[in-house]
């Protein structure tokens, strides 16, 4: 028999319960996901996936080390074995909304997923976190602190003694309780408290003759503490970045690990009491030594309190460009999930003080090859907000970027955008910055030779654009580099960048102009423009005139630098949608309804190294580039999420699980052993899907006609122009052969799947019928575009998969 | 209500001696404490902590320890070298004895209180026996190098633990032998810093406590000679200690004014293994912890900034009424300051000397709560110094101002003061009646033509004072069934018929001074407790005196009637003590004209 408590529903970034385990992997709870770290490799050894929220708590199966249990805030208890990344068994209760401590008996079962009923609450009126919740000696009591209160359960006993502090703040003192722990081995309780004291209680047993002793250095709140294996030391960590340890519960004997970068807020024991870790509030996990000397972190993305330089992607490294520590800018690669490097960019010392005004860093361009980095900072101050322009040069001896030329005051308010002109085939001759402000100007900047001997170069300004005495708000170079677009206010006015003259203005009153875009390669003859009053507009360049709108409350403009598709993510009753179109078709590519409740505030095309085979035509769009999301979380904290493609991540630091996911998911589907049988359940789930969804929109279910080039190829050809079977055969087996190595992902994404295909279908439901919906905001339709596929072609589409299946059980 | 002037006196300099040593009754009904002037201090537990007795300093006279023994003796032993027993009831050092090993620089007595065992600066330890009268050398025990700082008896005074510098030795008392030294300062990174060990105890169960000046508190295992624990409580010196009579529980003091709880706990619930565990810290302090005693329900440290204070634990203390508050003593229980009404002036008793100062004046006038200004600075007349080591027991001005006493163990003088234009100047009246010193209290009569003298076996002296500056005998007056106590308090009322004076024991006698005859004799203990410090005013027809803390008494006497109340401050709730018709107290309300005096 074994009970695990789990708070009914709990609201918080990262789940306590990180461990390591004897073998020396570190697991931690990350947004939806467990992660497992080795310690040995420093590298991310698996993923458990399959909770449809965020995880809340992870424990070590006690009498399993290799496997963990995880709680999440979709109600469930799963048992993973770590090592393998399988779900053992699920465990579905039905939780009241009130925080509660319960006592669950887990069911025997081995199957899947298993409603556990008995259910039975042991303390009332706990606190929303697991730090605040601690099991003791041998489990025979629980402790939970809440406000001043600590109350501690005998489980034998079935005796509840519950103490209070006083609640008066004397002397600067705060009696709260943060986080509590047990000792290992004794019946000694420590609590944290919001004042930075440690208090160890003993006698708890007795309700008069209950005892304390305190420990105080902190100055702030105590975030975590831990004792260590035999409790002859105790951990502790806040704001101050500094892990303290107390030997023997003494006041007088305590060491420091000092300057480990930012606040902690959890600390955790390896069960063999060799490593700690230290979480920080700026995602990263650092693992210290016994001895107290820091070994090694992991450092996801930096929670940033304000991503005010948006995402940037770097065409060298292919990684994303954001806020990182304040002042500077990390470079977060992608597809290791780990930091590839922070660039001072302010080199001043940040002061952690509230209600200073410091200087941070608000925008951030690349040139094309990404040998410049021009970076813009300006205080806090909003009357005067001291501004700084810095060009970065790229030097590959130092492989870093170098500070080139410093500007300051490039204009006297606010810089709201500043492009690079993108040619790369012209070289760095014809590089040219251009930065917008509020103070109603555009400036162009170019690079100029410097008389020195050396052949140094440095940033001059070239050219200063008004219009009307407009402040100026985003600018873009068109793919050529030979236009340049500026809106002002409500206008986008197009000026030549060869001899800067005004070439044409467009407008779409009313409503400023909130973003711009040209369009890419074969659509390259458009101009894209969202306005604030809910407006999207696609300008003809040549024709000068409006090509189409559509009534779309646009947040977010984003085209992908290696194809013509434009995404748009629009924000409407309380959710964010993702369209994606040509700017030469007037009606979308692909559509995604609720993508997420936040909102998105930002978003990138990060381009792939190698392009993905898609052979759906609903992702053909994410061939080259996959789409990161940036949205922001209502968390207790300002934390960053990222969304990747579907579904959001809430979390913390992941940022590609969800996307890779979805493509475990399709690559799953389409190297299914083409077998008879495989061929009849696909055929058998297509037809309930398409009893389910009344519009039935087939794209999706194209993408289990093909597995490889081969069967693609084999698929497209004309029956009457296929060689002869035999001589097809063996290609086709070696299809097969390739689309094994996918078999144990499929074993993993098994509980994914099935969730994110019922969200495939419940998009599907809601059709390409598109942005018309859009209907609650006060202006009339004005663009009666729509983009619906005529039925003709849906029923050749239909038509054409009949056919290609019969072909294929056929064979 | 009439007009009142409130003078806001704030040149009134005394700085009160620092705590020395404390001495827990065995029976933990009262406290011995010891001042760094050499004062000696009883309070009683029963009597809400009154401070019962004060035994004036003397230069010449250290107490480095205090000791109870054979029952309600008190014994101190300082510096000096001597051992003096403490005369209780006559409030004076009594007889002293050399202990002669120079010295003494700790002293304690055995659990059955009969012997004592001192210990000196040469290193040696002696008992001494406790006699009818006074106390006998017994013999020495092993005499080693180096002075024996403290020292502890075995419950059961088998063995003594004698610590000194840099470690401690338990001695085998049948024997005289040592058994055992253990040095304190291995393994120090200050070894090269001398290791004082302040303060042992030995525990039934054979444990030895010891702090140091390393800031620890260590238990040893004497028999085998090993280190059990080792709590590092402060960085500073940990300078005394107390562990409750049932070893679960002890006090330590250290040199930052900081005082320790340390307790002896189950390490697992239920479970028999226990350890002693540093619990709650106390800073009541500021300076150094001198002295700490362990009462069965309160931890009591006194310091060097002269501040006593008792903390009552709370598990041990039943109700949560007036016996689980924090006690702090800082200011003197007894009457320092006395004022000559009519004159304006203030006298100030400090331990060697008196100081005369006339208050300040305004001629404004003002509405409540307002500070006025002052047109006349207070000022400062003179300064009397008393000659000789002794300090002073009391003083006393006279209402008119013109007259000034005051009394030291062994001298009692009273002088003439005049205020002129010229400035102040001080006579002494000569040939002041010989009396057996010391009084115990001074005060004139509201016309200033009576001295009363409080002295001791519960006699009060009456002098009749003389112009230009004399003074004559007048009579004795004495309780009619005798009394060993001396007076404490003396209050005569202000038309002068009446005089009532408290005594040691707590009687009260109200003397008729027309015909020098005892009036009224009441003992306030109408419930058997025996609430404390009196101090008496007496309007016409009514008695009453008001005790230090939380309880009042009041008296009326109206023509031989004999009425009393007990008036409670916390509850402002007048009691009758005389049982109603059905047995029990009633509350009800006294004359109003008594409540005027109460008023007052």
């Amino acid at each position: 028999r074994r009970e695990d408590t789990v708070s009914s529903c709990c609201p918080g970034p990262l789940g306590r319960g990180n461990g390591v385990s004897p073998r020396r992997y570190l697991l931690y709870a990350s947004g939806d996901f467990v992660k497992v770290h080795s310690v040995n490799t420093e590298e991310t050894l698996g993923l458990l996936c399959g909770h449809a929220d965020l995880v809340t708590g992870i424990q070590l199966n006690p009498h399993n080390h290799m496997q963990v249990y995880s709680s999440s805030l979709d109600g469930t208890i799963k048992l993973w074995d770590f090592m393998d990344g399988i779900p053992i068994k699920t465990d579905f209760f039905l939780w009241s909304d009130t925080f509660q401590l319960v006592s669950v008996k887990l069911t025997k079962g081995a199957g899947q997923d298993l409603e556990g009923k008995e259910l039975s609450v042991v303390l009332d009126g706990v606190g929303a976190s697991s730090k605040q919740i601690a099991f003791g000696r041998e489990d025979s009591y629980v402790v939970s602190v809440k406000d001043v209160d600590l109350q501690v359960y005998f489980f034998k006993r079935k005796l509840l003694n519950r103490f209070s502090l006083s609640t008066a703040k004397t002397k600067g003192g705060d009696n709260r309780f943060s986080c509590v722990v047990c000792h290992p081995t004794e019946d000694c309780i420590a609590t944290g408290h919001a004042d930075g004291k440690i208090r160890l209680w003993r006698n708890f047993h007795h309700k008069k003759g209950y005892t304390y002793s305190s420990l105080h250095w902190h100055h702030d709140t105590v975030m975590d503490l831990a004792y260590s294996l035999e409790g002859t030391r105790l951990l502790s960590g806040g704001v101050e970045s500094v892990l303290v340890q107390w030997h023997n519960e003494s006041s007088c004997q305590k060491d420091f690990l000092p300057r480990l970068g930012s606040p902690i807020e959890c600390i955790s024991m390896s069960s063999d009491g060799v490593l700690c870790c230290t979480l920080h509030t700026d995602n990263r996990i650092s693992i210290i030594n016994s001895n107290l000397r820091f070994s090694r972190s992991i450092q996801g993305l930096i929670k940033s309190r304000d991503v005010k330089t948006g995402l940037v992607v770097d065409p060298r490294t292919k990684a994303l460009v954001l806020n990182g520590e304040p002042g500077h800018l990390q470079f977060y690669s992608l597809q290791s999930d780990q930091q590839l490097f922070s660039l001072d960019i302010v080199q001043r010392q940040y002061i952690h003080q509230a209600g200073l005004k410091q200087s941070d860093l608000v925008k951030v361009a690349f040139s094309a090859r990404g040998t410049w980095l021009a970076t813009v900072e300006e205080s806090e101050e909003v009357a005067d907000p001291e501004l700084q322009l810095k060009l970065w040069f790229y030097t590959e001896e130092t492989q870093s970027f170098a500070l080139n030329t410093r500007i300051n005051t490039p204009h006297d308010n606010h810089i709201t955008d500043m492009c690079f002109r993108d040619m790369d085939e012209l070289g760095d001759d014809s590089l040219i910055l251009v930065t917008t402000g509020r103070d109603c100007v555009f400036k162009v900047w170019v690079m100029v030779g410097d008389s020195d001997p050396e052949g140094n170069v440095s940033w001059s300004c070239d050219f200063v654009g008004s219009y009307h005495n407009y402040q100026a708000t985003n600018c873009c170079f068109s793919e050529d580099g030979s236009l340049l677009a500026v809106s002002f206010e409500e206008t986008v006015t197009v000026w030549d960048s060869l001899t800067w003259d005004l070439k044409c203005t467009f407008c779409h009153p009313p409503g400023n102009i909130r973003n711009i875009c040209f369009g890419r390669q074969t659509c390259s003859k458009y101009l894209i423009g969202a306005t604030d009053y809910g407006f999207l507009c696609c300008w003809n360049l040549l024709t000068c005139a409006l090509e189409w709108n559509a009534h779309l409350n646009v947040v977010v403009l984003q085209p992908d630098p290696l194809s013509e598709h434009i995404a748009a993510v629009s924000w409407l009753s309380k959710e964010s949608s993702l369209f994606v179109f040509k700017p030469s078709e007037p009606w979308p590519v692909y559509i995604q309804r609720n993508l997420c409740k936040e909102k998105i505030l930002l978003a990138a095309f990060v381009p792939r190294d190698e392009p993905e085979t898609i052979s759906s035509e609903k992702y053909l769009w994410l061939r080259k580039s996959q789409l990161f999301f940036l949205t922001d979380t209502q968390c207790r904290l300002f934390s960053l999420g990222f969304i990747l493609n579907f579904g959001n991540l809430k979390g913390d630091r992941i940022v590609t699980l969800r996307f890779y996911l979805h493509f475990f998911k399709l690559a799953v589907e389409e190297s299914l052993p083409v077998t008879p049988f495989s061929v009849l359940l696909g055929k058998h789930r297509r037809q309930q899907a398409q009893e389910d969804t009344d519009l039935g929109k087939p794209v999706v279910h194209n993408k289990q006609e093909q597995a490889s080039p081969a069967v693609k190829e084999l698929l497209h050809t004309p029956a009457h122009v296929l060689p002869s079977a035999s001589f097809l055969c063996t290609i086709f087996i070696n299809s097969l052969l390739i689309s094994k190595e996918n078999k144990s992902a499929e074993e993993v994404a098994d509980e994914v799947e099935m969730e994110s295909e019922k969200a495939e279908d419940d998009s599907d439901e809601e059709d390409v019928t598109a942005m018309e919906q859009e209907d609650t905001s006060h202006i009339e339709l004005l663009g009666e575009i729509t983009c619906k596929l005529s039925k003709s072609q849906e029923k050749e589409l239909r038509k054409i998969r009949k056919m290609d299946y019969s072909w294929i059980s056929a064979f | 209500m009439g007009e009142f002037e409130v003078h806001r006196v704030r040149f009134f300099g005394l700085v009160p001696a620092g705590v020395r040593c404390l001495a827990c009754h065995p029976r933990g009904s009262r406290l011995a404490l010891a001042r760094t002037d050499g004062a000696v201090e009883v309070y009683n537990f029963a009597a809400n902590y009154f401070q019962e007795k004060v035994i004036p300093g003397h230069e010449a006279r250290s107490v480095e320890s205090l000791c109870w023994a054979a029952g309600d003796r008190l014994f101190g032993a300082g510096l000096g070298g001597d051992i003096t027993e403490y005369d209780l009831s006559g409030l004076s050092a009594a007889r002293g004895l050399d202990g002669g090993g120079g010295p003494i620089w700790s002293m304690v007595a055995n659990s059955s209180g009969t012997q004592l065992a001192i210990g000196c600066e040469d290193g040696s330890v002696k008992i001494f026996q406790v006699v009818p009268g006074g106390i006998q050398f017994e013999r020495n025990l092993d005499r080693r190098k180096g002075r024996v700082l403290c020292l502890s008896w075995h419950p059961s005074d088998t063995h003594i633990v004698a610590g000194s510098i840099d470690f401690f030795r338990v001695i085998d008392v049948a024997s005289g032998q040592t058994v055992q030294r253990i040095m304190v300062n291995h393994h120090v990174e200050k070894a090269k810093h001398e290791c004082v060990v302040w303060a042992i105890a030995l525990l039934s169960s054979g444990t030895v406590v010891s702090a140091d000046s390393f800031g620890r508190v260590q238990f040893w295992d004497w028999e085998q000679g090993t280190l059990a624990e080792s709590h590092t409580v402060s960085t500073s010196a940990v300078l005394s200690l107390a562990v409750s009579q049932k070893e679960d529980s002890m006090i330590v003091g250290t040199s930052t004014g900081a005082t320790y709880h340390l307790q002896l706990l189950p390490v697992r619930l239920g479970g028999l293994e226990k350890r002693w565990v540093r619990t709650k810290p106390f800073q009541f302090h500021s300076h150094d912890v001198r002295a700490v005693a362990h009462s069965p329900t309160a931890l009591i440290s006194g310091g060097l900034d002269a501040q006593l204070v008792i903390r009552p634990l709370m598990e041990k203390v039943q109700k949560k009424n007036y016996e689980a508050v924090l006690r702090k003593f800082t200011f003197p229980h007894r009457r320092l300051v006395s004022c000559a009404r009519k004159a304006r002036l203030l006298l100030f008793q400090f331990s060697q000397y008196l100081e005369l100062w006339r208050l300040g004046s305004t001629e404004e006038t003002g509405k409540d709560g307002e500070v006025l200004p002052l047109c006349r600075m207070p000022e400062h007349l003179v300064q009397l110094k008393s000659k000789g080591p002794e300090h002073i027991y009391c003083s006393c001005v006279s209402p008119c101002g013109t007259w000034l006493g005051y009394s030291t163990a062994s001298r009692f003088q009273l002088y003439r003061v005049r205020c002129d234009e010229d400035g102040v100047s001080l006579r002494k009246v000569p040939k002041v009646p010989k009396l057996l010193p010391p009084a115990y209290q001074l005060q004139f009569s509201a016309d200033s033509q009576i001295l009363f003298v409080a002295s001791a076996r519960g006699s009060v002296h009456v002098f009749q004072l003389l112009e230009p500056g004399g003074c004559k005998h007048l009579h004795t007056l004495r309780p009619p069934s005798g009394c060993s106590e001396a007076v404490y308090l003396l209050a005569p009322s202000a038309d002068g018929h009446w005089l009532a004076a408290v005594s040691g024991d707590w009687a009260i006698h109200i003397y008729n001074l027309k015909c020098f005859k005892v009036g009224l004799g009441v003992t306030p203990q109408p419930q058997g407790t025996r609430d404390g410090g009196l101090s008496m005013h007496c309007p016409p027809g009514s008695h009453h005196c008001i005790p230090g803390a939380g309880l009042g008494w009041l008296w009326c006497g109206n023509g031989g009637q004999r009425q009393s109340w007990r008036f409670w401050f916390g509850m402002g709730v007048w009691e009758s003590c005389q049982p109603g018709p059905g047995g029990s107290h009633q509350c009800m309300s006294p004359p109003a004209a008594s409540l005027r005096g109460a008023q007052l």
